[in-house]
């Protein structure tokens, strides 16, 4: 008779790490690791045009999902202590230091939470470099870039339902812009707003930034530099409570309204308006 | 009638454009576009000149108005800019203290 008591033996097989994803937009990679293989199908999904595994990322993060929802209406915040970042919103915690580029994020398995963090992240690797996450939709044509910001309801979203085939959607809701030599590139991002869309992973050089205004007929004004620079700096997203690095961004606008054609198109939403976008 | 003093905080960037200045609070992002006026008003706000000072000798002498209106409305206008945090208004002339002596 065996005195063995039989036990379930150990298994010596490891469990072999997911893969982390690397989402690229603006030739800015970032790295998610989550162990949740329902979370990562959902990100994988969601950022399915902007997916580069073979890319070196910027910066990591952790993802932890927890099903403990925080106080959803907490507005957000994002600030620094010593290197290290911390963006807080009601729905997400997330810190990110930028000594070694590593971080992690808090949140519930929902895809708008990770969206935000993303966001706010470019913003913050853009902002030490002159570039932008803006409020608005842009579109290449003709291997041209152009943007179109308003507030709210001014046609952002309109101008990209409206446009022709031969131009190519770069986002209908948040456009990045970095520096490229003496100019701009425009690039495409997954950040989508009404149209539920994904914008096209492409890229082209700035050619001009609208500032939309609808009236009763199609028309494109010249825009006073002092305007413009107060209206690209209302449309500019940025977050964080950081004195210098507001600085850095109010100079880089002024620098961007100086080198950009900026200029206020007046249209009625008929597809006719992209006749004066070439 | 109270001298009152100004000072432009340093948490702010700032540029003028077209002849008027745009001013961005370094803080919160909170963006201010100020008119002729206030652009005035702005560049001598150096701590030191009395409010009515600035008012009688750059506001007056350029626009069609009276000393006590111009004063009155520059009050407001800067007890509104520092209610924004981006301009500071004292009863007395405002000189920043030296920086403390570092002991080695």
């Amino acid at each position: 008779m065996s005195l063995a008591i039989p036990q379930a033996a150990p298994s010596l097989r490891l469990r072999p790490q997911p893969q982390p994803l690397v989402i690229e937009v603006g030739s800015v990679p970032i790295q998610l690791r989550s162990s949740d293989p329902r979370f990562r199908k959902l990100i994988e999904k969601r950022y399915a045009g902007f997916l580069n595994p073979s890319a070196i990322p910027a910066c990591r993060f952790e993802i932890h999902l927890t099903s403990n929802a925080r106080l959803i209406d907490q507005d957000l915040t994002v600030f620094k202590r010593g290197s290290v970042w911390r963006l807080e919103r009601g729905d997400f915690l997330a810190e990110l230091d930028l000594r070694c580029r590593e971080g992690w994020i808090r949140q519930t398995a929902n895809p708008y939470s990770i969206d935000s963090v993303l966001r706010i992240t470019h913003s913050l690797l853009l902002a030490t470099e002159g570039g932008f996450l803006l409020h608005a939709s842009s579109a290449m044509r003709n291997g041209r870039a152009f943007l179109f910001a308003g507030v709210s309801g001014a046609g952002k979203t309109t101008m990209a339902r409206l446009a022709p085939p031969d131009a190519t959607l770069l986002t209908d809701e948040i456009s990045y812009v970095r520096r490229a030599g003496s100019g701009y590139q425009a690039h495409g991002t997954p950040f989508a707003g009404e149209l539920a869309r994904p914008g096209a992973n492409l890229s082209a050089p700035l050619d001009t930034l609208f500032l939309l205004e609808k009236a009763p007929a199609n028309s494109v004004h010249p825009v006073a530099q002092r305007l413009a620079a107060s209206a690209f700096l209302r449309h500019v997203l940025f977050f964080a409570e950081d004195a210098e690095l507001v600085s850095r961004v109010f100079e880089s606008a002024l620098e961007f309204v100086s080198r950009v054609n900026i200029a206020r198109l007046a249209f009625q939403p008929d597809a006719r308006v992209w006749e004066l976008i070439r | 009638m109270n001298e009152v003093y100004i000072a432009r905080s340093m948490q702010i960037a700032s540029r003028m454009l077209d002849g008027e200045m745009i001013i961005m609070s370094a803080v919160d992002s909170t963006l201010f576009n100020l008119n002729a006026v206030g652009t005035i008003i702005w560049q001598a706000a150096d701590g030191i000149t009395p409010l009515s000072e600035i008012v009688a000798r750059r506001i007056c002498i350029k626009f069609d108005v009276s000393q006590e209106v111009a004063y009155r409305d520059a009050l407001e206008f800067v007890k509104d800019l520092e209610s924004h945090g981006i301009l500071s208004v004292f009863e007395r002339p405002f000189v920043c203290d030296p920086p403390e002596a570092v002991e080695s």
